[in-house]
């Protein structure tokens, strides 16, 4: 068996990220700056229910701010590359560490959405591939009638489609359950538990959660039922 | 009652193994499971037949020797329980029962439903000394300790090794089981020079070994027989991400003398 000597060639960082422990604390900050961005996404998006001018004129500042703009997409898009580079990691070596599974094994505690963690993740990448496709590139085929700047009415008429619907909604109940053991469980692989705190942040979290995930479905629910037009 | 058991053989670490089943008649609900188990061996050693294997020492829960897999838990899923201390009053007529050894890539089944956890002991050994003033017995309360500090540390020293975290883990982590011994001596006013180095050298070891990550699951919490908090995972992470960070190459000449 490979001793854990102190001393490495490999530079800290590197030395850092090798443990488990280094890729868990990157798939927390990471993680943490994807959640920051889910809420400033759906803020924006919240609009839609202030009338058709609000949104493409939000759509119109954020494309003024310019580099700054492609500055926090490449930032998004390294914390993304982070966040499944360490997933894939640790999740090969979940495979290597028990490669006889059980005959019989049950869940006792563990929640549904700890457990689908390595479902709800591809999912919510997969989903995030589309909504690109229909809403920011306007694939043709994808999206029925997209029009370059016109946000409000690209949202309406995308979300028109049953099938794109259907694929949101199940797509923002799996960031639901992402989100909730996320959020809390970003607490304690940064070392950070309490008996009396982490029991509110899991509260906070669940509701934080669906806050969120309801946010998003509720622009949906409100297309389908015409509320916004 | 009667039971029917699916036994996990195997006769050694290198040649497969597979479920068994057996009768187990006319167990008494005043037995323990390990007792039931010796009551079947007694049968298989009447018939000729190899006796199952199963490690286990003082059978009142405290040495961590027992345990293995009932039903899909880790010591049959009774909170606070090893495998010796839970009794056949839990269990019904005709029921059927699955028993398997701990799965690890860093437990090898030795035979049947015996692992090999020298895995834990090469962790523990990482971790190095502890300085700790040997010579004359100390004076009685010389090195102060919080009330809460002395707590915690007994707390995670209530830790016996047994393996019930690992193997009740979906990723076959051993976090439960380090934390604890990290969180156990870092809480505690001795070793604290070799606080830092100790949670790097124990996380990376635990790592060669070969165990998996933590992903904050709780499933280990649940079927640890000592009721070991995931807080001892924290106080593990918090330590390593300090340690790493603090974390310097040894410098040739030290500057002080």
């Amino acid at each position: 068996m490979a001793s854990a000597a102190l001393d490495s060639k490999l530079h800290r960082t590197l030395r850092f990220y090798e443990a488990t422990n280094g890729k868990k604390t990157v798939m927390a900050l990471t993680g943490a700056a994807l959640w920051g961005f889910v809420i400033i996404h759906l803020l924006g998006n919240l609009q839609v229910f202030l009338g058709p001018d609000k949104l493409d004129k939000y759509g119109e500042a954020l494309r003024a701010t310019g580099a700054l703009l492609w500055v926090a997409r490449g930032g998004l898009l390294l914390c993304v590359v982070l966040h499944i580079t360490a997933a894939l990691q640790l999740m090969a070596l979940k495979a290597k560490a028990r490669p006889q599974p059980y005959v019989k094994k049950v869940a006792t505690t563990s929640t549904y959405a700890s457990r689908t963690m390595y479902w709800s993740g591809p999912v919510i990448l997969g989903f995030i591939i589309f909504h690109l496709m229909h809403f920011t590139w306007g694939v043709p085929g994808i999206h029925p009638d997209f029009v370059d700047g016109a946000v409000h009415a690209n949202l309406v008429k995308g979300l028109s489609q049953p099938l794109a619907a259907v694929l949101y909604l199940t797509a923002m109940s799996m960031l639901l359950f992402h989100l909730y053991h996320g959020i809390w469980s970003m607490f304690q692989t940064m070392g950070l538990s309490h008996p009396r705190y982490t029991p509110l942040v899991k509260k906070a979290a669940a509701g934080i959660a669906i806050a969120l995930a309801g946010g998003n479905i509720a622009i949906v629910v409100s297309v389908l039922l015409g509320i916004v037009k | 009652m009667n039971l029917t058991l699916h036994v996990w053989r195997q006769k050694d670490v290198a040649t497969p193994g597979q479920m068994v089943r057996y009768d187990a008649p006319n167990v008494s609900e005043h037995m323990s499971f390990l007792e039931m188990l010796d009551v079947v061996n007694e049968g298989l050693i009447l018939k000729g037949d190899e006796p199952i294997a199963f490690e286990h020492d003082c059978r009142e829960g405290i040495c961590g020797s027992c345990g293995f897999m009932i039903n899909g838990i880790a010591h049959g899923g009774f909170k606070n329980t090893t495998v010796c201390q839970l009794h056949m009053r839990h269990f019904e007529d005709g029921d059927e029962v699955f028993i398997e050894p701990w799965r690890a890539t860093a437990f090898p089944v030795m035979k049947d439903l015996i692992v090999d956890r020298s895995a834990f002991d090469r962790i523990i050994a990482s971790g190095g000394y502890v300085s700790v003033s040997t010579g004359s017995a100390p004076d009685g309360n010389a090195l102060p300790i919080r009330k809460q500090d002395s707590d915690l540390a007994m707390d995670a020293a209530a830790c016996i090794g047994c393996g019930a975290c690992v193997a009740s883990c979906p990723n076959a982590a051993a976090a439960l089981f380090t934390g604890a011994k990290i969180s156990h001596l870092a809480h505690l006013p001795q070793g604290q020079p070799e606080r830092k180095e100790r949670s790097l050298r124990m996380v990376r070891q635990m790592n060669a070994e070969l165990f998996g990550n933590c992903t904050n699951i709780g499933e280990c919490e649940a079927t640890c027989p000592k009721g070991i908090p995931i807080e001892v995972i924290a106080s593990m992470n918090g330590d390593f991400l300090a340690a790493s960070w603090q974390e310097r190459p040894p410098v040739e000449i030290a500057g002080a003398g």
